[in-house]
């Protein structure tokens, strides 16, 4: 192969890694915007709550990794909730704007909080992956990013087929449909929301951990938030395995992009090119990729 | 259906004949709920009830009277301030009165800002030429990044508008040429009209009281006009509005570009204010403080804009005043700050969604209909 084939190979190779992360990030997003109609800006603090919980618990509590694992989910499913409780609910038809502002307020606020508590460092992650490499045909690729995409694909498989077969997945997706008509024949709009916070609260804890071991923990894991945010539109805010295409997408490009254009821009082309396929993306299809049109009636 | 619809009056109740009212009449105090405008100009008019004419006079007095009393912290406090408002009467507009949501406002005040410190440091052209071009300049890329309204609405147009502040935002940082990169412009000169100079912190106050009376009538006539109702029904349905024969697209942008106008200039003001332009002044945050400003002064209010305004100005100062007397010295403030304004937003989102403009009008009204409140 010529040098030209595994440069190009080895940008798009880890793109995808990168991108899988991403798409982790992005279905939260969706997960909640798909039942409660609610784009939570709050997603990357979130994320970067449940990367610090669970460095104190298996940091400063010496609790091994699998059950920490667990116990930080508990925790952040509790945030989740807590959050849907006392935010969110007394919003509910609201107009869009109030709800967005609700989840930056949301944001800004858990951001302080976590610097109140575990300060404004950065802390190595405590992790049981090793930073060990593996090669994927000429390109070399750290463990974590197969991790994140291994998480990433189980994680939309078994929302694929919960939201399928389950009976709460179900209810899920007819609140999503019309809550009118879920409301009508009996399904809980209420638990139907706090499910979908609980379960994107635990899907962006994951993410958290994953990205920590990339990045370590420290405040600047919430930024992800900012960078899922195109991958979900791209993708379709409504869409799961939209998110997961944005994320390679996003991922594939923004590496491709780096590599060909930062010389002759002078770099950072990394930061802004998803957003300039974002415009581009929205301009033509104004609700994603694969995002579903809303018929709008006076 | 005939063309000429007379109005039959009500057999009992007074009629209200065509007349001036007398000066005298204009000072009586109304009592009762509502107002009862009973000729053209009282109907046009800005201010109805005696009540307000009095807090207007009482409110321009002090504005007028404050810099010769307070000290230099507070005059230059009130400065920041008066920028932040005619920046938050521009969010207002577009956000509030018709509906776009924007989370670029940052970077519209850099436009702004960057346009002023290239032309007057380093093209040399004097500031009363520089101060409307940042206007227009703001103006036009507001309208741009306008566009993609006309297909996009509510969440999609956020992102879209997220997608212009990240783009301006790059641009600045890499553009080393014309914005010198991550230094900033400095060497910004306070703003002079020939050899009349504002540098001074007191004379500098009259400059911005002065914009900011021009663009608080502007605000407050411009829902009055054709083009302001246009903006307030495409906020309410635009769906409906193109019904009703608005031209929703050139209202959108229009809207884009007026607020956009006021933007520019703020951004313009404060960098003659702090006298040096760099990117960290224009970041996202600055654009969710703005957004803080008006969901927390009123949404679709002038008056909100300035409540909402004084409230962020002011949390900085009144909390380290408070950690100062309550003996929490070693709290950090910047923390403290950025919680309390999360938790604020959050809060009025949820119990008072109108804004401190709701607030105010309560307070108003139960006050006009004591002891009689229902």
């Amino acid at each position: 192969m010529s040098q030209e084939t595994v440069l190009f190979l080895q940008l798009v190779i880890s793109g995808v890694a990168i991108g899988s992360i991403y798409a982790l990030v992005a279905l939260g997003f969706v997960l909640i915007y798909k039942s409660t109609d609610v784009l939570n800006m709050a997603q990357g603090e979130m994320l970067m709550i449940g990367a610090w919980i669970s460095y104190s618990l298996i940091a400063d509590y010496r609790i091994p990794f699998v059950p920490a694992f667990f116990m930080t989910l508990a925790f952040t499913s509790l945030l989740g909730l807590a959050v849907e409780r006392a935010a969110l609910r007394p919003l509910i038809g609201q107009p869009i704007i109030s709800v967005i502002m609700v989840t930056i307020g949301l944001s800004i606020f858990l951001r302080a909080m976590v610097i109140a508590i575990w300060g404004t460092q950065y802390q190595r992650y405590p992790s049981p992956i090793q930073d060990s490499v593996v090669s994927v045909g000429p390109v070399p690729i750290p463990e974590v990013y197969l991790w994140s995409l291994l998480v990433c694909l189980l994680l939309v498989g078994a929302l694929t087929l919960g939201f399928r077969f389950t009976r709460m997945g179900i209810a899920m997706r007819a609140v999503a449909d019309d809550q009118q008509a879920a409301l009508s024949v009996g399904i809980s709009v209420r638990r139907v929301f706090a499910l979908a916070w609980v379960i994107s609260a635990l899907v962006s804890a994951i993410g958290g951990m994953l990205l920590a071991n990339i990045q370590g923990v420290g405040i600047g894991l919430s930024a992800v938030g900012l960078k899922a945010l195109p991958v979900s539109i791209v993708g379709g805010l409504d869409s799961i395995p939209g998110a997961i295409v944005g994320g390679i997408l996003i991922g594939v490009l923004e590496n491709l992009s780096a590599g060909y254009l930062d010389t002759p821009l002078g770099g950072g082309v990394r930061e802004v090119a998803p957003y300039v396929f974002l415009v581009v993306v929205l301009l033509i299809k104004p609700y994603g990729l694969f995002g579903k049109e809303r018929i709008e009636r006076v | 259906m005939c063309s000429a619809v007379a109005v039959k009056p009500t057999p009992g109740a007074p009629t209200r004949p065509q007349r001036r009212a007398s000066w005298w009449e204009s000072l009586r105090p109304r009592i009762g709920c509502g107002v009862y405008h009973s000729t053209y100009a009282d109907d046009m008019a800005l201010r109805t009830t005696t009540a307000s004419r009095l807090r207007l006079v009482l409110v321009s007095v002090t504005a007028v009277m404050f810099p010769f009393v307070a000290g230099d912290y507070w005059v230059g406090e009130a400065n920041r301030l008066y920028i932040a408002i005619i920046g938050a009467l521009g969010l207002n507009i577009l956000v509030g009165f018709t509906g776009q949501i924007s989370i670029a406002q940052g970077a519209f005040m850099a436009v702004g800002g960057y346009t002023t410190a290239i032309m007057t440091v380093t093209l040399g052209l004097p500031f009363w030429l520089s101060l409307p071009c940042a206007g227009l300049t703001t103006a036009a890329i507001g309208a741009i990044f306008g566009v993609p309204s006309l297909r996009l609405k509510g969440l999609y147009l956020l992102i879209a508008t997220l997608a212009a502040q990240v783009i301006v935002e790059w641009l600045i940082l890499r553009m080393v040429w014309l914005t010198k990169g991550p230094n900033g412009i400095y060497g910004i000169k306070p703003p002079a009209f020939g050899p009349l100079e504002f540098s001074d912190r007191r004379a500098f106050y009259f400059l911005m009281l002065f914009f900011v009376v021009i663009a608080i009538l502007f605000a407050a006539n411009l829902f009055r006009t054709k083009i302001g109702r246009a903006f307030v029904a495409i906020r309410d349905q635009d769906i409906a509005a193109s019904v009703a024969g608005v031209d929703v697209f050139k209202y959108k942008l229009l809207a884009f570009g007026v607020s956009s106008f006021y933007v520019g200039t703020a951004g313009a003001l404060q960098a003659h204010d702090r006298l040096i332009v760099s990117p960290e002044y224009f970041n996202i945050s600055v654009s969710i403080e703005y957004l803080g400003m008006i969901i927390i002064g009123g949404l679709g209010s002038i008056s909100g804009a300035i409540y909402g305004a004084a409230f962020i100005r002011l949390l900085p100062t009144a909390l380290s005043l408070m950690t100062g007397t309550l003996g929490l010295a070693g709290t950090n403030v910047g923390v403290l700050q950025q919680a309390v304004f999360g938790l604020a937003i959050v809060g009025f989102l949820i119990f008072e969604p109108h804004g401190i403009a709701k607030i105010w009008r309560d307070v108003k009204d139960y006050f006009k209909l004591w002891p009689f409140s229902y």
